[in-house]
Parts: C-alpha cells; sequence; structure tokens
C-alpha cells in the first residue's frame, strides 16, 4: 500500500502556510501512528511530531507534520489518545524516537514498546496526574539520572563527561563504554539548558515571543526568528515586501557565513591544525559584523520581526557590506584550502565519524550532516520561502558522511552563499521593508520551516478561538542530529569525540529550550 | 609549508593595539548604552516602559534603564513616540555593584573599579577562569570565546579560561540559570578553590534575561553566588567583556 495523503486522510499545507484546524481531520491513534510509517517508507519525513493539551483531562491530542520534500509540501494529521499510553511508532519508523519520548515527557503519555525510553530534558509534565518519568513525590526526575547503555565486561571502562564541560560551551552529559580508545556506545543525555521556551509562547505572540524565537538557539537567531515570523504572518494572512524577503536571506545566509567559517576553524584546532584555526577565528568575527552593520548586532538580533525586517540598507551601507565581503571571501579561501592541501588534517577528517546515507535517513537528519552522507535534503531547495522562491542556492552535498563531509559540506555552502549575498547585495528591489500585522486569525494550524545553518527549523502554531497560540511546538535542527553524533562515534577512536562533535556542532539550547 | 608562509603573509598580524591603543571601531548601529532624554517625554506616558519585554524600564523616579535587565532589542526605541530613547555606541558597561546598572541615563555608570589589595596582587597579572554555561542561548558564550581569538588575544593580559574550577580562579557565569544546571554551578563553585572571583557576563546570568521569571530558571546568579562584575549585555560585545574584565584587574585607566 502506498502513501498517499488523501488517503490517509492527513491536510495538505505548504512553508508558510496555515490552515484552519478544521481542514485536519482526526484520525485514530492507530490510523494516524499507521499513516505515519506508511509515509517514511514512501519517503517523508517527520518534519514535527507533538502533543497538545486536549479539553478532557484525560486525553491528549497528537500532531503530526509531514515533508514531502519532492512535491515541496506538507501534510499534516492529528489524533487523540485517551489514557496513559499510546503504541510506540519507533520500532517501524525510528525517526520519531526522540519526539515519543519528548511527548511523553511533556504529557505524561507513555510510548509503549519504545526500545529507548527515556527523559529528554527532565521536567514534569503538564497533565496532571500523569507522568511518565518518576520523580521523587511528583517531582521531575533527577537530570542525569537515567538508565544509560552499558556494556558489561572486565576491560570496558565507562567515561563521563558534563555537564559543565572543559570549554566554554553549553552543557550536556556524554557516558562513553569504552575498550582501551575503541568506543562502543556513547550516550547523550541532555535537558541542562532547559528554560521553558514552549510553556512561555502559550497564549501568545506576546511581548517577548519575537525575543523567544531569536533566543531560542542564541547563534541562529535569524534562522528561527524567520521561521517564528513566517508563522506568525500566515496567520495574519500577510505577505513581506520583496525588499524584506531579499533582506532576511541576506540576513540568513550571512548567520550560515559566520557559523561555517567558525566551525572550520574549530575543527581546524581539534586536530591542531594552528594556521586554520587562527585565521578562521578571526574572520568568523569579520562576518557576524557585516550582520552587526546591517542591524547593530552580531547575532542578528532585532533584524527579523513580523511584517518585515527591522533595518534597511542604504547604498553607501551596500558598498560597504560588498566590499568586506570580498575581503572576506579571499582571506577565508585562503585559509581553508589549507586545510585539502594538508595531508596531516585529511588524515584525521577522513573515515572518521562516519554514518551511512542508511541511517541518516532512517534517523531523519537534517542539515549539513544529512548533507554529508549524500541526502541532498535543504529546505531552502524543498520547501522553498521569501526569496529562495526566486533565487536558488545549489544544494552543497558529499557521499562520505564522515568528519570531512561534514567539513566540506559547511566549505561548499560558504562559497555559494558568499555568491548570493553578494547577489541579493547588488540587486535589492526597492520599497518598503516592514509594516505592522492585523490579528492572527483563530482556529488555525500554522506551519513555517527554515534552513538554519545547521539544518531544518519547524516552527508550528496552533490558534485557538481567540487568535492567540493555543500550542507552539518548536523544532531545532538539533532535536533530530543529536542521534547522529551518538552513532557516528561507535567504533571511533575516544580521542577523535571533540572533532566528530565539533563536526556536527550542534546546539544544546537548541535542543533543550 | 611554503604555502603555510605564504598564508600567514596574506593573513597579516592581527592583534589589536587595545588597550594600548583605541578600541576597535564598532558598527554604526551598534547598540551600546542605552539614554533617555527625558526632557522629551510627554506626560504620563509610560509607552517605553509598556513596550519593555523584561520589565527593565522604570518611570518612578525619572526615567531609569536597569541595565541587568535590558536585552538591548528595540522594543522600547521603536514605541517611543517622542525618539526619546537611543543607543549610544558607549560599549562600557561593567561594574562591580548590582546597584550600579540603575543608574540613571543621564549620569556616567560607575564602572568597574579594580580589585585590591591582595586579590589585586593574585589575579591582576594572571586570572584563571572556568565558564560556566547555565541556561542561555549560547551567544554570551560565543563572544566570550571570541577573545581568545587572534585579534583580541585574551591570553595576552593574562587571563585564560581553563578545564577544571581546580585550576581556577573563578568562574565566569552566563545563562539564568536553569533549574537542571543548578547543583552542577553550585558544585563547580564549591570546587573552586579561595579566594574565588565570580563574573555574571549577559542578562541572563544577572537578572534570568528573557526568562525572567520563568519557573524553569532561578532568574540569574543573583542570590545562587556571590558576584563581583556585571558584564550586562543580551550579548554584550566581546568588547565590552573585555573592557569589563581589564577593569576588574585595573588594566584600564578609569
Amino acid at each position: 500500500m502506498s502513501w498517499n495523503a488523501e488517503a490517509a486522510r492527513f491536510a495538505t499545507s505548504g512553508n508558510g502556510r496555515a490552515i484552519p484546524r478544521s481542514a485536519v481531520p482526526e484520525l485514530s491513534p492507530g490510523e494516524l501512528l499507521g499513516a505515519i510509517s506508511e509515509a517514511a517508507r514512501a519517503g517523508l519525513r517527520v518534519a514535527s511530531f507533538f502533543g497538545m493539551a486536549d479539553p478532557d483531562p484525560e486525553a491528549v491530542g497528537l500532531v503530526v507534520v509531514l515533508a514531502d520534500d519532492r512535491h515541496a509540501r506538507l501534510h499534516l494529521g492529528r489524533t487523540r489518545v485517551q489514557g496513559a499510553a499510546f503504541e510506540s511508532l519507533t520500532p517501524a519508523c525510528p525517526q520519531v524516537h526522540l519526539f515519543e519520548r519528548e511527548i511523553a515527557e511533556q504529557f505524561g503519555l507513555r510510548a509503549d514498546g519504545h526500545p529507548w525510553f527515556k527523559p529528554v530534558r527532565y521536567h514534569r509534565s503538564q497533565r496532571p496526574g500523569h507522568q511518565a518519568f518518576a520523580g521523587v513525590d511528583g517531582q521531575a526526575p533527577v537530570i542525569g539520572v537515567t538508565d544509560f547503555y552499558r556494556v558489561e565486561g572486565d576491560e570496558i571502562h565507562e567515561v563521563a563527561v558534563g555537564p559543565v564541560h572543559a570549554g566554554i560551551i553549553e552543557p550536556g552529559h556524554f557516558r562513553f563504554q569504552c575498550h582501551g580508545e575503541n568506543v562502543f556506545h556513547l550516550e547523550i543525555s541532555l535537558g541542562y539548558q532547559h528554560r521553558g521556551v514552549e510553556n512561555a509562547m502559550l497564549g501568545g505572540p506576546g511581548q517577548r515571543s519575537i525575543h523567544h524565537a531569536e533566543t531560542l538557539a542564541g547563534d541562529t537567531s535569524v534562522g528561527h526568528a524567520t521561521a517564528y515570523c513566517q508563522v506568525v504572518e500566515a496567520l495574519a494572512r500577510f505577505q513581506v515586501t520583496p525588499r524584506a524577503q531579499v533582506l532576511r536571506g541576506i540576513a540568513l545566509e550571512l548567520e550560515r557565513l559566520a557559523n561555517h567559517v567558525g566551525d572550520l576553524g574549530a575543527l581546524a584546532s581539534d586536530v591542531a591544525f594552528q594556521p586554520t584555526a587562527a585565521y578562521c577565528g578571526r574572520l568568523r568575527g569579520e562576518f557576524l559584523n557585516l550582520t552587526a552593520t546591517l542591524c547593530g548586532s552580531r547575532f542578528g538580533r532585532g533584524m527579523i520581526r513580523p511584517g518585515g525586517v527591522g533595518f534597511d540598507l542604504d547604498p553607501g551601507v551596500v558598498r560597504d557590506l560588498l566590499a568586506r565581503l570580498f575581503e572576506a571571501e579571499r582571506d577565508t579561501t585562503n585559509a581553508v584550502e589549507l586545510l585539502w592541501n594538508s595531508p596531516s588534517v585529511m588524515a584525521r577528517f577522513e573515515e572518521t565519524g562516519p554514518l551511512s546515507s542508511e541511517l541518516a535517513e532512517s534517523l531523519g537528519l537534517v542539515g549539513p550532516a544529512a548533507r554529508a552522507c549524500g541526502l541532498p535534503r535543504d529546505v531552502r531547495h524543498d520547501h522553498p520561502s521569501g526569496i529562495f522562491r526566486f533565487a536558488h542556492l545549489p544544494v552543497s552535498t558529499w557521499s562520505t558522511g564522515d568528519v570531512f563531509a561534514r567539513a566540506y559540506v559547511r566549505w561548499l555552502e560558504v562559497q555559494r552563499s558568499i555568491d548570493f549575498v553578494r547577489e541579493q547585495l547588488g540587486s535589492l528591489p526597492p520599497g518598503d521593508v516592514r509594516s505592522s500585522l492585523g490579528a492572527l486569525a483563530p482556529d488555525q494550524i500554522a506551519v513555517a520551516l527554515a534552513e538554519g545553518w545547521r539544518g531544518e527549523l519547524c516552527h508550528a502554531a496552533l490558534t485557538d478561538g481567540a487568535g492567540r497560540f493555543e500550542r507552539y511546538k518548536i523544532v531545532d535542527p538539533s532535536f533530530h542530529n543529536w542521534t547522529g553524533l551518538a552513532l557516528a562515534l561507535r567504533g571511533q577512536q575516544i580521542s577523535d569525540f571533540p572533532l566528530c562533535n565539533k563536526s556536527f556542532n550542534l546546539s544544546y539550547c537548541g535542543h533543550d529550550l | 609549508m611554503i604555502d603555510l608562509i605564504r598564508a600567514r603573509l596574506q593573513q597579516g598580524y592581527r592583534t589589536m593595539a587595545y588597550p594600548d591603543g583605541p578600541p576597535p571601531a564598532l558598527p554604526e548601529r551598534f547598540r551600546g548604552r542605552p539614554t533617555i532624554d527625558a526632557s522629551k517625554c510627554p506626560d504620563g506616558c509610560a509607552r517605553c516602559a509598556e513596550a519593555c519585554p523584561t520589565r527593565a524600564i522604570d518611570l518612578s523616579d525619572g526615567p531609569r534603564i536597569d541595565l541587568g535587565r535590558c536585552i538591548f532589542c528595540t522594543d522600547c526605541v521603536n514605541a517611543c513616540p517622542e525618539a526619546a530613547l537611543a543607543y549610544s555606541g558607549d560599549h562600557r558597561l561593567a561594574v562591580r555593584e548590582r546597584a550600579d546598572l540603575l543608574a540613571a541615563p543621564d549620569r556616567e555608570l560607575e564602572l568597574a573599579a579594580a580589585l585590591q589589595g591582595r586579590l589585586r596582587q593574585l589575579f591582576g597579572r594572571s586570572l584563571k577562569l572556568r565558564q560556566v554555561s547555565a541556561g542561555g542561548c549560547n551567544a554570551c558564550e560565543l563572544d566570550v570565546n571570541v577573545l581568545n581569538t587572534v585579534g583580541w588575544d585574551l591570553s595576552r593580559f593574562g587571563i585564560q579560561f581553563v578545564a577544571s574550577p581546580r585550576h581556577a580562579d573563578g568562574l565566569l557565569i552566563t545563562g539564568a540559570i536553569s533549574q537542571n544546571m543548578r547543583l552542577a554551578l553550585r558544585k563547580t563553585y564549591d570546587a573552586v578553590p579561595e579566594p574565588k572571583l565570580v563574573i555574571a557576563v549577559g542578562a541572563c546570568a544577572i537578572s534570568g534575561g528573557p526568562y525572567l521569571d520563568h519557573p524553569e530558571v532561578a532568574n540569574g546568579v543573583e542570590g545562587e553566588l556571590p558576584i563581583d562584575l556585571y558584564i550586562p549585555g543580551c550579548p554584550p560585545h566581546p568588547l565590552t567583556i573585555l573592557d569589563g574584565l581589564l577593569r576588574l584587574l585595573g588594566r584600564l585607566a578609569p
């Protein structure tokens, strides 16, 4: 039986669109889960899968957003589950594994049969009387205390790292099962950065909503703010001006540039290749300063706003940006090419931390980590919105799925993003850049995807009868990809962990919300 | 090998002269210390205070902006009908006391005074810091990290980030202190030998930032640990952070 959205009774929508909630028929739990499984077999991806509070305290609503990359379509489905548990889909469809754990944690709805049923962020469920992970006296479970997978044997040793890490970096816990240098298994346990952002969005949009969007993952302010604004604009039936669309695209690509250049330097640093590490350390700052010239903030805060953008460019500033972009490109090329021409670097990068494309696909990986395994998935190409409907960046892929591939895909993207920014700066359409929005439509479901520099991020909002957020679900690309890092370490040398970690460079706070 | 030398010649020497020269130029739109021209305020107008997402503006005793709560966004500036609010280009924001962040906008800030006596002797030329990231967004961490790149070169001041609290003279803390990090932060602090310093960087660490009053966080370091230096911002520019650290060590003229 092949996947057919209509036959499965899923509503069809698209990136940056809002449809009535009533257009998404309610299925039985079995029907919904079966349909997701069919869709995954047909090559669709689960972009988001989440619970929501139901008027009946004994029930939980479930909503799924499936992405059909080939046809630039999103399919929305929903169900209601009564009681304490549902039957886990993970054994049949691994890419939902972390979504199911999250649903269990947030709503106290157990995923029976889930092969890896553990907490995600170590907080209490919001459904009174229902806790999937036991804490003491109804409290949340103690963070970092869970049933870590262990390998038994005289020669096995366990290495535990974090939450506080040696460098200037976010907290997380890594538990290695090692045999000498060889890693049998790495388990990653997060939740330390949990700030309760999804809860804070309820009842919004509020004064803090855009600021929460900008600080979900502080290095992806433009990416997350873009998706948030697209959700709000879809709900307000508002289209931003062409000039604002171009400026948003420029801001998004500058964010990608700063982070990719920084990562290439950090990868060099992790293999003790000082030249590229030193040069890229500085050059990342040059790209951040381009963003700061645009909007006053190196991280793009204040740039993306509902209704358009917060800052405009005049011809003098454009000329200055183009000149500095030219210099940054020349210096970055000079710095990065050293990597590929250095046998000692390539020996460390190649065949380290490999992931197969089959594994990447079954896990639902996104972004450069997925593209490095040969999966050509990129929201700018597959579900284009804004300027990306008119200006196409080639999708950058490599096939080996190792540290080298993840580094080289970044380099390809740097080159392509520079070309894009240069082209767009040189052809800004005239017009305004920001208008105020009207009220948000009631009883809608809106979804927006954006290709953040780590990969696809997904914001989904359901409004109530007054047009306020009844549920706001955020999926950072790291939510999909942390598992990829864990599996990439299997059979690797533990001393290559920092290098593999840096080759993914995932967000702890983006995962923890 | 020759390529490496050629590349180095092209990349050039980049460590800035500051503080022995002027600070690096900041972009025109840089949001430094916010200013309010109270003479422009219409009677009874409270638009800026109402617009502020972190309730950083207090109008009860002349308009004041709590720099520890300010996330340096543009909401107040955009809300003001008389253009009374504006951001200056002044990057100098670091102070020693929380109350100093509530200064009236037309007054000079009581910028951080240097450590004195024994602490100055111990740390003035060699300050080792352990960074703890606890419930923020990672932007502060990134702009702290930048200080280790060649342009800024923090190590030339004897300031270094170390891998263990046992090797450290103090903590540099970012984030609103999530409930999930409280124990780890406490253990890390306890593991630092005396005498020790605590530096709170960013709105989250000082007051909770955008997560103010979220039950999932503890509204910053205040009340958890004694704080020796406050560096406001969201995130503070690397220059603001460096300025704060150098003031603490007495390496900058007041």
